[in-house]
């Protein structure tokens, strides 16, 4: 048992938040980058991929790194330091898992080789409107005419969908309810791609699917929704690393604030009631990095079940610390907290953007809840 | 990172959870259990057991009967004691006097009360707070003041938890009123049988008697019993509760009471409510558990350490939350709390509201939750 990062690990978490930083140094460039088009930055891509970053969570068979789930997770909090607005989530992590996870090795070679160089963006369709953190799509169907397969349907919010050049789709099987979920690749400039801002400004996109040629990932026609589900539940850890990071910056961020921010004569560390509050932030903080430490590690054990428990048990905490901090880091800023120009408001945007898309504090904690009877004590070892 | 437990490690948990459920009777685990109060007998006999195992003083040094384990072993030893209902070792002597005797005192003194500590054949009780003198320590005014090579005290302790029980007491008195009041605090230690002493029961909102006032007059304690120098007692007194606050967060003795809570209040389960709110705690209780192993496997992530502040915090929050569950579940029965032993209500229904009311300690005891709030936002934000 052990909580401490190794020295390649640390090594990794400095390259990274050397190359964010620079990046990232003023939050002006960050809401500049996340207002474009793309709504990245593509020439950061290009050097996080060059890093190996891109390919982290892929094997060498496949053009990645091999990395381990820690590894991705010193990234992911990074990203969220700063909020920088690179589609690493959606795309590497999400998109890319569930390619990694169900693709024929020849797709996975091809499609992961191409990602982990930064040269193929991807995004993950899997959320009808109205959809709720479902591994069954119901907004998106597969119809198939001998060997070829074509999707109908809209699937929205697709989180980095406006600059994605393949789209990961998950769509009914045709047969029935019984069927079941299949994911399939379609090439964007085959669906009807509308995109907008989220609340923190980062891109999604509505994407619409009108007899759009697609392609089975792995073998066609078989129902993949354990596999996108388990995907589904490493990307919501992955997102709790980057909340952790956004949180991080907000508790600091405050904390300097309360120190250098003068009233009535004086600075407002000067006040208790502020102090005892930061106080509580940090506690917070302190428990939800517990947590995500925790969780990132469960999934080298590999079993499908505990990275769901463990999924579950970190949404639910993140999701809680995220408001408490994300408020009260508004709050203790005064009117300041509320601008658009200044951090912490959009980090509090994030913070919701990531649990809203991810799995929120009530989903979690009624899938927590339903199991309650299953154990005596909870273990965490 | 890697999260399960070295060979080594896991191999010394189930030693533990094998000692912990053999060493100590099997009634006394079942009081501790079902939340019963245990007797004074019963403390004693249970820490003589575990000291005769070597596991009673695991953190004190080896000579004076501690073990050389890691901060990992000893909080493994802590949790598999709590989960086998085992009452810890009475905090006074095992984790306040024990460890400054050995770190502050003189040989003579360690020879002399260090073994018969640890076995509890002496019951300590902490005298340092006063009627004036709580949060703000030090302002405690109980004076000794010097006669020959005697110490003679006057003044009042209060809060004195157990000290009914007690045979020895360490203090904290003023020895010298002419400098900051910081510097002009002692430790002494004063046999609670000496001519002068007197000790006054406090009865608590739950109707038990564990607290009281101790009254001094004209007490005289030998010149040998004073701790380190006259006027080192602000800086024992800190080093004393820097070792409270440790392992003060109850965590495995609160999963262990909602896990129980869960089996004999099982009807109520079926609740969607109650289940959440059981879900929500359970979470809260896996995080700080996990909280505490990041500590002490020291992985302060280059911030200073969140320590033992988060963990008392939390942990008193927490704990007092089951409490309140196990009330709310518990409803009407819990009216019967001070009911005759044929009452028709369950035993864990009756106990519910006076644990309920006496578990409010725990935020106050130790240094209360605003006094940790400080600490946090002092020295560990800087604020
Ligand atoms: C059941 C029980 C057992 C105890 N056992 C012992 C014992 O064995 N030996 C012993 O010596 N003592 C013991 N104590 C005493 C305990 O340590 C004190 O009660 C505690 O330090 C608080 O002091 P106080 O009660 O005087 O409250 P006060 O210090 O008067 O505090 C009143 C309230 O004000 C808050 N407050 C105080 N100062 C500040 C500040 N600077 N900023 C913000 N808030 C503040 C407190 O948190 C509290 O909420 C025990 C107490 C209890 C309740």
């Amino acid at each position: 048992m052990d909580f401490t990062y190794d020295d390649e690990q640390q090594a990794l978490r400095e390259a990274v938040r050397g190359l964010l930083a620079s990046a990232y140094a003023d939050h002006e460039t960050r809401r500049r980058t996340a207002a474009s088009a793309d709504g990245f930055d593509r020439g950061l891509w290009g050097r996080l991929a060059e890093m190996g970053i891109l390919g982290l969570p892929f094997s060498e068979d496949d053009g990645g790194v091999g990395a381990g789930p820690v590894e991705i997770g010193i990234v992911c909090q990074e990203l969220g330091r700063v909020l920088a607005p690179e589609p690493y989530l959606a795309g590497v992590v999400h998109a890319g898992g569930l390619v990694a996870a169900v693709g024929s090795p020849e797709q996975k070679a091809d499609l992961l080789g191409r990602l982990s160089a930064g040269e193929v963006v991807l995004a993950a369709a899997d959320t009808s409107p109205g959809g709720r953190w479902s591994a069954r799509a119901d907004g998106v169907r597969a119809s198939a005419d001998g060997g070829s397969w074509t999707l109908d349907g809209v699937a929205d919010p697709v989180v980095g969908g406006g600059a994605a050049d393949v789209l990961v789709v998950t769509a009914a099987l045709p047969g029935g309810d019984g069927a079941g979920t299949g994911v399939f690749l379609v090439d964007a400039s085959a669906a009807a791609v509308t995109a907008y801002a989220a609340a923190d400004l980062t891109r999604a996109a509505s994407v619409r699917f009108d007899g759009s040629a697609a392609t089975p990932l792995g073998e066609p026609a078989r129902d993949l929704s354990a596999s996108i589900a388990t995907i589904s539940d490493l990307t919501r850890i992955m997102g709790a690393n980057q909340a952790l990071g956004v949180m991080q910056s907000q508790v600091r961020a405050t904390t300097d604030y309360l120190k250098s921010r003068k009233q009535f004569g004086v600075t407002l560390n000067t006040f208790q009631a502020l102090t005892f509050r930061a106080a509580d932030m940090y506690v917070e903080l302190q428990l939800a990095h517990s947590m995500v430490d925790w969780a990132t590690m469960t999934i080298a054990g590999g079993d499908p079940a505990v990275v769901a428990d463990a999924a579950d048990r970190v949404g639910l905490q993140v999701s809680r610390a995220g408001r408490h901090i994300g408020q009260e880091a508004i709050q203790l800023h005064g009117g300041i907290g509320m601008t658009a120009e200044y951090a912490v408001g959009v980090g509090t945007a994030h913070l919701e953007v990531l649990d809203q898309w991810l799995g929120n504090g009530p989903h979690h904690l009624r899938r927590l809840a339903e199991r309650v009877d299953d154990h005596g004590l909870v273990e965490a070892l | 990172m890697q999260l399960e437990l070295s060979p080594a490690d896991a191999e010394f948990r189930n030693r533990m959870r094998e000692l912990f459920t053999t060493v100590v009777p099997q009634e006394i685990r079942d009081t501790v259990l079902e939340g019963r109060h245990l007797t004074r007998d019963q403390i004693v006999e249970s820490q003589r057991a575990l000291n005769a195992e070597g596991l009673a003083v695991p953190h004190w040094p080896v000579e004076w009967g501690g073990q050389d384990w890691t901060d990992l072993q000893r909080h493994l030893w802590h949790e598999e004691m709590q989960r086998a209902g085992v009452p810890t070792p009475l905090a006074f002597n095992a984790s306040m006097i024990g460890p400054v005797l050995a770190h502050f005192g003189t040989q003579e003194q360690k020879e002399r009360f260090l073994p018969a500590t640890a076995n509890l054949d002496i019951w300590w009780s902490q005298g340092f707070s006063e009627p004036d003198a709580g949060s703000d320590l030090a302002g405690l005014r109980t004076s000794a003041v010097r006669d020959g090579d005697d110490w003679v005290v006057n003044g009042q302790k209060t809060w004195t938890t157990l000290g009914q029980h007690g045979d020895w007491i360490f203090t904290l008195v003023r020895t010298d009123t002419e400098v900051k009041k910081q510097a002009g605090i002692s430790m002494l230690l004063v046999d609670m049988s000496s001519p002068g002493v007197e000790v006054r029961p406090i009865e608590l909102i739950d109707g038990g008697h564990e607290v009281n006032e101790v009254w001094f007059s004209d007490v005289r304690v030998p010149g040998d019993l004073i701790v380190g120098e006259p006027g080192a007692g602000w800086t024992i007194a800190k080093f004393l509760l820097g070792n409270e606050r440790v392992g003060v967060a109850p965590v495995g003795a609160t999963k262990r009471a909602l896990a129980t809570l869960k089996t004999t209040a099982a009807a109520q389960l079926e609740d969607p409510l109650v289940r959440a709110r059981v879900a929500e705690l359970e979470n809260e209780l896996l995080a700080l558990e996990l909280t505490a192993l990041r500590v002490v496997a020291h992985s302060s992530d280059g911030e200073p350490h969140p320590a033992s502040s988060v963990l008392k915090l939390r942990g008193t929050e927490l704990q007092q939350a089951v409490s309140e569950l196990a009330l709310d579940l518990a409803g009407p029965a819990s009216l019967a709390a001070r009911a005759d032993d044929d009452s028709p209500q369950e035993g864990w229904a009756r106990r519910a509201a006076p644990t309920y009311l006496n578990l409010r300690k725990a935020s106050i005891y130790g240094g209360s939750n605003e006094i940790q709030r400080q600490i946090i936002s002092r020295t560990i934000l800087g604020l």
